[in-house]
């Protein structure tokens, strides 16, 4: 079985600090992680790989620097890594950048391809379904658990009140969710396999099979036309109430506000 | 000359730091309460290959080196002292030995799945009389046959009583002094082999420090490590290379103790101001910061030095004698800012003061470390 997980490599905080100034996010003095569900869908296929054998490739787009996210994935077992970087790919949304991603999966061969649900310094969850649509892949989205049947997969897909069991025939995409699994550590020799002997490969515009009009800032339809920090909510204040004199109460306060 | 890591250690850093915090430090408080040995963390230390850092793979390890081993101790040794020492004890004390000296035969059977972590290894010098004193060893072997017959007994054996393997000295020749010690590899289960009292302890209390005795204890001829007389040279050797274990270790320990008090002088309030404001907590950290930094720029020396084959025995010593000293005085100044809360076991400085003293004491005394730098000095 061939195994195809797309990570991102993203700052190690909930908090993202913007600049005020141009709108973007301050990475410096942040540390860089693995996308906590990609994480967790790398750890998924490690798991097919380690029960029923998969050769396991790992892909990222982004800036050279994304090299430590797929040395620390190489570290972790997984057996090809691929960095997916050039100037042309700078500024991309997510269509641009699943356009990308799907240009150069459309030259591997695969039975699944993983990427987490959302990355959290973006929380889009689009650019997993996104890739589907591309290469023309059935999709399951937040998915917590997984076997395999055969020719098929059984996929647990989540909801808030509940789950769906979802058959599926190879090949197909799913977006793992976090709380699929708990990550291995990298290995300590992996780490120096990583390092000394096992290579990332880099893939630039000149290797995938894509439409120059749709990667990069220029194939971006989204335009961000501004990003600020949310100001600090004053604390709230809790009422016990019965249930007519809570409504009576939150009406009163909503017109006070003149919301309503 | 460059004193920054490179990315591989830098990763590698970052994932002893992920598995300290996750997988040891929730367990420390409890492991010194009890007393207990962590089975179950060494079981986890050696699915994530830290119990053969520096062997190449072909003996089972991970292909790492000597700095990775140190930094492996080190991490370990910030959140539980006892991880750390149990780690250094059988790598440096046992698997090295064995993967130095020992014979390719010896090294498929012991030091694979030593380094794999399948095996937990001990090593045996030290006896009721002799401590520093190393060349007034009374446990002898005497060849019979094909087999070696061990009688006597050693007292403070670290991981002993869960040690699978064990490097054990013996006199083989009473009348040649140090010339008539040899190294043995023996296995836990040999008949006559006995694990005996259990050592109560002021710190690094979840390492079991046990008597080893041995009461014609038959081993096989093939298990004498090196030649017959060279035992005291393989235990010398041994110890320069655990120094650097044990320094990593008093480094850790230092570490530790200075990162939780930094957190705890932050929110401590005193006179309306957290005590970080006050110049004397200010000082005290600069001075605790600074000798746990040049610890670990001797500690880190040593251990480049030994993995590029360079001399390193006083660099080792000086490592060892200066780390543990840092450790005993960056843990005590770190109870005095803690204050009253500091001595109680809520907190774990008062823990890391009682097992950062072992490090003065144990594979070379700092007194011991002191006569070597000098024997180095005065050649």
């Amino acid at each position: 079985m061939k195994i195809i997980v797309c990570i991102k490599q993203v700052p190690d905080t909930n908090e993202v600090k913007l600049d005020p100034k141009t709108g973007t996010l301050i990475r410096d003095g942040v540390p860089s992680i693995i996308n906590p569900d990609d994480k967790s869908g790398l750890e998924a296929a490690l798991r097919l790989k380690d029960q029923k054998g998969a050769h396991v490739t790992v892909i990222s787009m982004g800036p050279p620097q994304a090299d430590a996210a797929l040395r620390e994935a190489l570290a972790m077992g997984v057996d090809r890594a691929i960095l997916l970087t050039d100037r042309a790919f700078g500024g991309a949304d997510t269509w641009a950048t699943s356009t990308t991603l799907a240009g150069a999966i459309k030259k591997m061969d695969y039975d699944l391809i993983i990427t987490g649900r959302q990355a959290i310094d973006g929380d889009t969850a689009q650019v997993g379904p996104q890739i589907a649509e591309h290469l023309n892949l059935p999709q399951v989205s937040y998915v917590e658990g997984m076997e395999v049947d055969g020719q098929h997969f059984i996929f647990k897909r989540m909801f808030e009140d509940g789950y769906h069991r979802i058959k599926v025939k190879r090949p197909c995409l799913i977006t793992t969710l976090q709380e699929m699994n708990e990550p291995r550590y990298m290995k300590v020799g992996g780490i120096f396999d990583a390092y000394r002997e096992k290579e990332v490969e880099i893939m630039t515009l000149a290797d995938i099979d894509v439409n120059l009009e749709h990667i990069g800032l220029k194939g971006s339809p989204t335009k961000v036309k501004k990003s600020f920090t949310k100001g600090v909510k004053s604390a709230g204040k809790v009422y016990e109430l019965a249930p007519k004199e809570a409504a009576d109460l939150i009406v009163d306060k909503l017109k006070e506000k003149f919301i309503i | 000359m460059d004193f920054n890591l490179s990315k591989e250690y830098i990763m590698l850093q970052r994932m002893y730091q992920e598995f300290a915090e996750t997988e040891v430090k929730p367990l420390a408080e409890e492991v010194d309460e009890t007393e207990e040995f962590p089975v179950e963390t060494v079981k986890k230390l050696a699915r994530y290959g830290f119990m053969g850092i520096p062997f190449p793979k072909e003996f089972g390890g991970e292909g790492g080196d000597v700095l990775a081993y140190a930094m492996a101790v080190e991490e370990l040794s910030k959140v539980c002292a006892t991880t750390g020492v149990i780690v250094s004890a059988h790598t440096s004390l046992c698997a090295t030995p064995i993967y130095e000296f020992g014979t390719p035969a010896q090294k498929e059977k012991y030091l694979v799945p030593l380094a794999k972590g399948e095996k937990l290894g001990a090593f045996g010098l030290t006896e009721a009389n002799a401590g520093t004193d190393a060349s007034s060893q009374q446990t002898t072997a005497d060849l019979e046959g094909d087999e070696y017959v061990l009688n006597g007994s050693k007292i403070f054996i670290t991981n002993a009583g869960y040690a699978d393997t064990y490097v054990v000295m013996a006199m083989t020749d009473k009348t040649k002094g140090n010339k008539g010690i040899s190294a043995f590899i023996v296995e836990k289960d040999t008949p006559g082999f006995t694990i005996g009292k259990k050592e109560a302890k002021m710190g690094i209390r979840g390492s079991a420090t046990c008597e080893l005795i041995f009461e014609n204890c038959r081993i096989p001829k093939d298990n004498l490590l090196g030649t017959e007389g060279k035992g005291f040279r393989i235990a010398m050797q041994t110890l320069d290379g655990g120094r650097i274990g044990i320094a990593s270790q008093a480094l850790g320990i230092a570490a530790g103790a200075l990162e939780q008090t930094v957190n705890y002088v932050k929110e401590r309030k005193q006179f309306g101001k957290p005590i970080a404001a006050f110049q004397n907590t200010q000082f005290q950290l600069a001075d605790m910061n600074t000798k746990v930094e040049a610890a670990r720029l001797l500690v880190y020396k040593a251990a480049v030095q030994k993995q590029n084959k360079m001399p390193y025995s006083k660099e080792a010593a000086m490592a060892k004698l200066y780390a543990a000293e840092v450790a005993m005085e960056v843990t005590t100044k770190a109870v005095q800012l803690h204050g009253g809360y500091g001595y109680t076991r809520e907190y774990p400085v008062e823990r890391m003061m009682r097992d950062a003293k072992i490090t003065e004491i144990y594979e070379g005394t700092s007194e011991v470390q002191k006569m070597v730098i000098a024997a180095h000095l005065l050649k």
